[in-house]
């Protein structure tokens, strides 16, 4: 039981020097509540090959001709037919895709009349950008209606635009909505890596190392006992987002909460073991500091915090891929705004799993009780 | 007295052509110990002469490059986990937790150490008392003065009554009488069947030990009891008073047969070969011929000129 002892040891002894530790204790509420209040507003930029569901109940010339004209902007890429409107909102909450073309069987019928829409663009509202890409489809003339919008623009303007938007989730279109819950991640990819990247660097600087090293304690107690506390102050961070959050924003959770701790806690887990394997790296708090904004950058753009993952470019998907902040994103706005469950996007889980026993691994290997 | 059952003759450490080199330094050269149990053995050497090295390669910090060593009977570095349990390490710089109590950093080497709640209690107890931390109980260790840090220090790795001490510079930021009080704490450890092995650059610690090693450029250059070294000093040790030390010194050191000359005050004590028998006389003419005059009389060899001599011939044969 000796074992226990000494990982219950380390981990007191840190709760302790953190309750002393004033700055790095106001950053434990600081950041969530600094962080949410400045990302109050939306990020749109111009994206492409946004996955894209369709159902076409009229399979006529019209409509495939109106579904090669979307594809022709590139905003959109295909990705699958649906057999029915149950089955497209489905692939929505699962997060397989974010956007949904659902063509009526009276499509022919619907043309003829410039007041109605034609058919029907389904949203994914979670996602911040999907929203102001989707306004530029709603306004693409039907190619039967293109040749008297160009002869009259009267008649265009007051015609019916092509599509009526259902705007999933996030009905009234709020920022707050789709940035809160990614910002979960994001606070807690800073805290939680810059913290535990520090941890073992400090002992090595101030010289606790040393003594450290010549004493029974092994290093899976050691890593342990350093990670157990963090994960706790970062279940708080998630709380703290989530009350103002809901408070501020008044962002949903149409999800499980208990779903929505248990990806937190993946994720939590995944960034404390990139954190460690840092402070095996790092050769003084200011390297790992250096360290931990060199993830932090990448981890920012390219997860579908600030732009849409599936737009973009190939490489850039296949680093965003490796970052967990990728896959937590995925999880909570599917959690969250989606009503998904854990259970529908276990491929995030997986991956978040797999980075956490990586980087535990790697940790492991390169913390050598030695001094050499 | 002496014959416990931790016989004195039985060695703690015993290390063989120990050598450690950091890239093209070599740190440690060849190393031959034999550090008897229960006793305090001293490493006395000038800085980067190896000691810090030595001990660090003894605990486990460090793997040598070459040679063996066995503590305790483990084998180095092998057997370094071990090991651990029965060992204590003061480091040179204070390396308990700062931000932590004096309580809270004994709690917590008590339970690294695998002490029970109990015993943990009652060790910390015993150990407050010996060490004095009583009235300093509450306060942040990171305010307590050098004196007060190192006692707290070897209160911490004492809790877990380990058999061997490995004790890296310890009074170096420490007043002399908490040097004092330092050093009879550790002889009664010693007593107590507790191995220490202890490096210093003062010359009264090293005076104070059982048995010393004295170290230059990562070497073993002499080794033995304090007394019996400075006894077998090939040299003898002149005093030579004189209203002109500065001048006399040069004057001395032009001389071939000369080791070594350290000036005190108005008086230089001067090493000469033991066989130059009539030195003192020799020596009085030299100077006078310079137009020093100076008075010369034989005194004992004390430690510092078996360390001069020891740590000068290392040099000589360096150059």
């Amino acid at each position: 039981m000796s074992w226990w002892t000494r990982t219950i040891a380390i981990m007191v002894k840190e709760v302790r020097q953190l309750s002393r530790d004033r700055i790095t204790f106001g950053m434990i509420v600081g950041i969530p509540l600094l962080q949410i209040t400045l990302f109050g507003y939306a990020i749109n930029t111009d994206v492409r090959n946004i996955g894209t569901g369709v159902v076409d109940l009229a399979g006529s010339s019209l409509s495939r001709m109106l579904i090669a004209d979307i594809e022709q902007t590139q905003v959109v890429k295909f990705v699958r037919a649906y057999a029915d409107l149950t089955a497209l909102s489905d692939a929505i909450r699962r997060g397989d895709i974010k956007l949904g073309i659902y063509i009526p069987s009276d499509i022919e019928r619907r043309s003829g009349d410039p007041q109605r829409n034609v058919a029907q663009l389904l949203v994914d509202g979670s996602d911040p950008t999907i929203s102001s890409i989707a306004q530029r489809i709603v306004n693409m003339p039907l190619p039967s209606r293109a040749g008297s919008a160009n002869t009259s623009a009267f008649a265009s303007q007051s015609a019916a635009p092509t599509f009526s938007v259902r705007n999933y989730f996030n009905p009234e279109r709020r920022s707050a909505v789709q940035i809160v819950p990614a910002l979960i991640g994001v606070i807690l990819t800073l805290t939680m890596v810059l913290f535990t990247a520090v941890a073992i660097v400090r002992e090595r600087e101030r010289g606790n190392f040393e003594l450290l090293v010549t004493t029974p304690v092994r290093t899976v107690e050691l890593m342990v006992g350093k990670i157990v506390p963090y994960i706790a102050i970062g279940m708080v961070q998630v709380s703290i987002v989530l009350l103002v959050g809901s408070l501020l924003f008044n962002v949903p959770i149409r999800g499980q909460v208990t779903d929505l701790y248990l990806a937190s806690l993946l994720f939590v887990m995944a960034s404390l073991g990139l954190g460690l394997t840092i402070s095996t790296v790092a050769q003084s708090q200011f390297q790992a500091m250096q360290l931990t904004f060199f993830v932090f950058l990448p981890s920012i753009l390219l997860s579908g915090f600030m732009f849409p993952f599936d737009g973009m470019p190939q490489a850039a998907q296949w680093v965003g891929s490796v970052l967990p902040l990728t896959h937590f994103i995925e999880l909570i706005r599917g959690i969250m705004l989606r009503g998904a469950g854990v259970l529908e996007l276990t491929t995030h889980v997986y991956a978040l799993v797999a980075f956490f026993c990586v980087a535990m691994t790697i940790a492991m290997l390169r913390f050598v009780k030695r001094l050499d | 007295m002496i014959a416990t059952d931790t016989a004195p003759e039985t060695s703690a450490i015993v290390a063989r052509r120990l050598t450690r080199r950091f890239g093209s330094l070599l740190a440690v050269n060849n190393v031959n110990l034999s550090i008897p149990a229960a006793r305090i053995y001293g490493f006395l050497g000038p800085n980067g002469s190896g000691k810090s090295t030595t001990i660090r390669l003894l605990c486990g910090l460090l793997e040598p490059s070459a040679g063996t060593v066995t503590v305790l009977g483990f084998d180095m570095p092998d057997e370094a986990d071990e090991l651990r349990q029965n060992i204590g390490y003061m480091t040179q710089r204070f390396s308990l937790y700062e931000d932590l109590s004096v309580a809270e950093n004994l709690q917590f080497m008590a339970r690294i150490y695998g002490l029970s709640r109990t015993q943990a209690k009652t060790k910390i107890a015993a150990n407050v008392e010996q060490y004095r931390l009583g009235r300093l109980f509450k306060q942040r260790a990171g305010t307590l003065s050098g004196g007060q840090k190192q006692r707290l220090a070897l209160a911490s790795v004492t809790l877990h009554e380990p058999r061997l001490l490995l004790l890296d510079e310890p009074t170096s930021a420490v007043d002399p009488q908490s040097r004092r009080d330092f050093w009879d704490s550790l002889f009664t450890l010693a007593e107590s069947g507790t191995t220490i092995l202890v490096s210093t650059h003062f010359m009264d610690e090293a005076e104070r030990c059982h048995r010393l090693a004295i170290l230059d450029a990562g070497a073993v250059v002499a080794e033995g009891e304090p007394q019996a070294l400075a006894n077998d000093l090939k040299a003898s040790v002149l005093e030579v008073s004189t209203t002109n030390p500065q001048q006399a010194r040069e004057v001395l050191r032009q001389i071939a047969w000369v080791g070594s000359v350290t000036q005190l005050g108005n008086r230089l004590r001067v090493t000469v070969s033991r066989t130059r028998t009539d030195a003192p006389t020799e020596i009085q003419a030299t100077l006078s011929d310079a137009g020093i005059a100076s008075e010369t009389r034989e005194t004992r060899a004390n430690l510092e000129d078996v360390f001069v001599a020891a740590t000068a011939r290392a040099q000589q044969a360096d150059a």
